[in-house]
């Protein structure tokens, strides 16, 4: 059980860093990408391309992925989401969900059905694992995922609170129209925030091949694991993320104990439970404000 | 200075059109007798994708309220309707309680539903319909993905079969974009497009937002559920993963989009343009779901009134009027 429950805090990391992007970029621009699943899914495509076509290594195939992660983010935010997002909240969200599609089936039509992995491509990574006292294994790769994240977390909190530009970004999740008043580029904030978070894509989309094996329809339920992680830890908040993601695993784990298939049931019912809590706990607090306003 | 002007809600248009409606729906309970089997089964697919476009419209266009997770209400409907014929209901008997069972659970989820914002309860629906799949794959009635079938409705013999669903779901079709229409023309339908053009301004002027919703929300779920229920009268077998699967919700906004969000006369024409365009390019496969998603984005971003927006707006003309039509005479000094 121990070593269920510390799998499941490692599980949590890697749910964690499919989810940070998707959590950047509702705290800035309050559109919750529908296509965030199938752009992580598209970055381990790439990478798979780089490493069996030019046998580039995944992780020096980084170097060349986030990049190409971050620009397709700045032209995804400056010439659809802007324009998406101008007539009215809820296009973003079919915007994005036809734009998924059009991922999804593209993949499919280029890289067919196949089941891919980038575990053949890391050497002695995908398998090698550190023994603790008392029989436990840790695998060196949830290691260097959980690791990651907290650092890519850590970062990005810094480069909110210290840098000019993460303080434009910040300025603009407020209040975009304000922003603008006191001389900072909105479009140029949300572009730029959208590009941060198709990096950390990039990094999801290379931490899910290589623990896992993807295909072209991959997308939606990473995407949902995504968004419940995002949920569970209120949405907008990194750290928050990142608790939601072990929440959500260890609730899956609890699930697959209970009954053989009960490992996405147990996650789809504690995001639940959290959202049943949290609206009762805001109505409570509604009730008391109303009371006190009539007083 | 006095200005005349009189208030108008039925056009000569609109009568005209409420007559072509009534003989192109006598027409078709009359197709039976001139069709052939393989046309017959096609109509019927058009009338639950007409169903699932307006539904879908209902919710989304007026109450505000986009779900990806629809496909939930679709794939209920078939399940229980598979359930209670299993217990021994009459296979047309269960499609429609059936259709009340997904209205009842959609009543009981809207309590909490109905309070998230936006994406949230865009993607949240998508939840709770991942979540009503994997335990519908509990029940051994349905064995896993493997699925079952409608047996009971090999009762029946496969021609008049085949005409008993048609009528059924030709009935259900008008029914349902009756309920609608009578809806959006009542005190509600006033509160429903007030919501529509602009949540806060509707509170302001006293309309309960979440109770109106919740009337759009139930209403779509058991339309969507009778949907469902059909699809499965026609289909016959029951596999968990295609009625539930995401991409009804994917046809859904394609239709709206395409059609007009917003428009109850837009619903219907994606509808028909969707059923024509998968009976030319549905054999496509991948290109065409692709052409489907690439559709809604350039729909989305370029003319999110749809092509009867742009009709209505060009022509000013309303077939089905909901709204009033003020018309001002001009100026009398």
């Amino acid at each position: 059980m121990l070593s269920n429950l510390i799998q499941a805090i490692f599980l949590g990391g890697y749910y964690a860093m499919m989810a940070c992007g998707l959590s950047f970029m509702f705290s800035v621009m309050r559109i919750i990408n529908l296509a965030h699943g199938s752009l992580a899914i598209l970055s381990a495509y790439l990478l798979f391309v780089l490493a069996s076509k030019f046998g580039i290594n995944p992780f020096i195939g980084l170097l060349i992925i986030i990049p190409v992660m971050a620009a397709i983010g700045w032209l995804l935010q400056r010439r659809v989401l802007d324009r998406s997002a101008r007539s009215g909240e809820l296009l973003p969200v079919l915007t994005t969900f036809g734009l998924a599609i059009v991922l999804d089936n593209l993949m499919f039509q280029r890289f067919g059905a196949d089941t891919r992995s980038l575990a053949p491509y890391i050497g002695d990574l995908s398998w090698d694992s550190y023994t603790l006292p008392g029989g436990l294994f840790i695998g060196k790769l949830q290691i260097l995922i959980l690791v990651t994240v907290i650092v890519v977390i850590g970062a990005l909190q810094l480069f909110l609170k210290r840098t000019q530009l993460g303080r434009s970004i910040r300025a603009t999740a407020m209040d975009p129209d304000t922003a603008g008043i006191v001389g900072i580029d909105a479009k140029r904030a949300s572009a730029a925030a959208a590009a941060i978070a198709m990096a950390t894509v990039a990094l999801a989309g290379a931490f899910l091949g290589m623990r896992a094996t993807f295909e072209p329809y991959s997308g939606g339920p990473q995407l949902l694991s995504a968004f419940e992680a995002t949920v569970i830890g209120g949405l907008g908040s990194l750290w928050g993320t990142l608790a939601g993601g072990v929440i959500l695993a260890v609730a899956q784990t609890l699930g697959a104990s209970v009954h053989p298939q009960g490992f996405l049931l147990g996650g789809h019912v504690a995001f639940l439970l959290v959202l049943f809590f949290r609206l009762y706990r805001n109505r409570e607090i509604v009730f008391a404000w109303l009371k006190r306003r009539q007083a | 200075m006095t200005t005349a002007f009189t208030v108008e809600r039925w056009t000569p248009a609109s009568r005209v059109s409420f007559v072509v409606i009534a003989f192109v729906i006598a027409a078709m309970a009359a197709a039976p007798l001139m069709l052939r089997a393989g046309n017959l089964d096609r109509l019927t697919a058009l009338f639950i994708y007409i169903m699932l476009a307006a539904m879908w419209n209902a919710l989304a266009g007026y109450g505000g309220l986009v779900s990806i997770g629809q496909q939930m209400f679709f794939g209920l409907g078939a399940y229980f309707t598979v359930r209670l014929a299993d217990f021994g209901m009459n296979p047309f008997a269960s499609t429609i309680a059936s259709a009340f069972i997904v209205g009842g659970i959609a009543w009981a989820v809207s309590y909490f539903m109905l309070h998230l914002k936006g994406g949230e309860f865009a993607i949240g629906m998508w939840v709770l319909a991942e979540l009503t799949h994997l335990l519908i794959n509990l029940d051994r009635l349905i064995q896993g993905e493997t699925g079952t079938s409608l047996i009971s409705m090999n009762g029946y013999e496969a021609d008049s079969r085949r005409i008993a669903i048609y009528l059924f779901a030709l009935a259900a079709m008008v029914l349902l974009l009756g309920i609608l229409y009578a809806l959006l023309r009542s005190k509600s339908g006033a509160a429903i497009q007030a919501i529509r053009d602009n949540e806060v301004a509707a509170i302001s002027v006293g309309v309960d937002v979440i109770q109106t919703k919740r009337k759009l929300f139930v209403l779509a779920a058991f339309g969507i559920g009778l949907a469902g229920a059909l699809w499965l009268c026609s289909a016959l077998t029951f596999q968990p993963k295609t009625y539930f699967s995401v991409q009804w919700t994917a046809y859904m906004i394609f239709m709206v989009l395409v059609g007009g969000i917003g428009k109850f006369e837009g619903a219907i024409i994606g509808a028909v343009l969707f059923f024509l365009i998968e009976t030319w390019f549905g054999a496509s496969g991948v290109w065409y779901l692709i052409g489907l998603g690439l559709a809604a984005v350039i729909f989305s971003l370029y003319f999110p009134k749809g092509i009867w927006g742009a009709i209505e707006q060009r022509f000013g003309i309303s077939l089905l009027p909901i709204g009033y039509k003020l018309i001002i005479q001009g100026d009398k000094k």
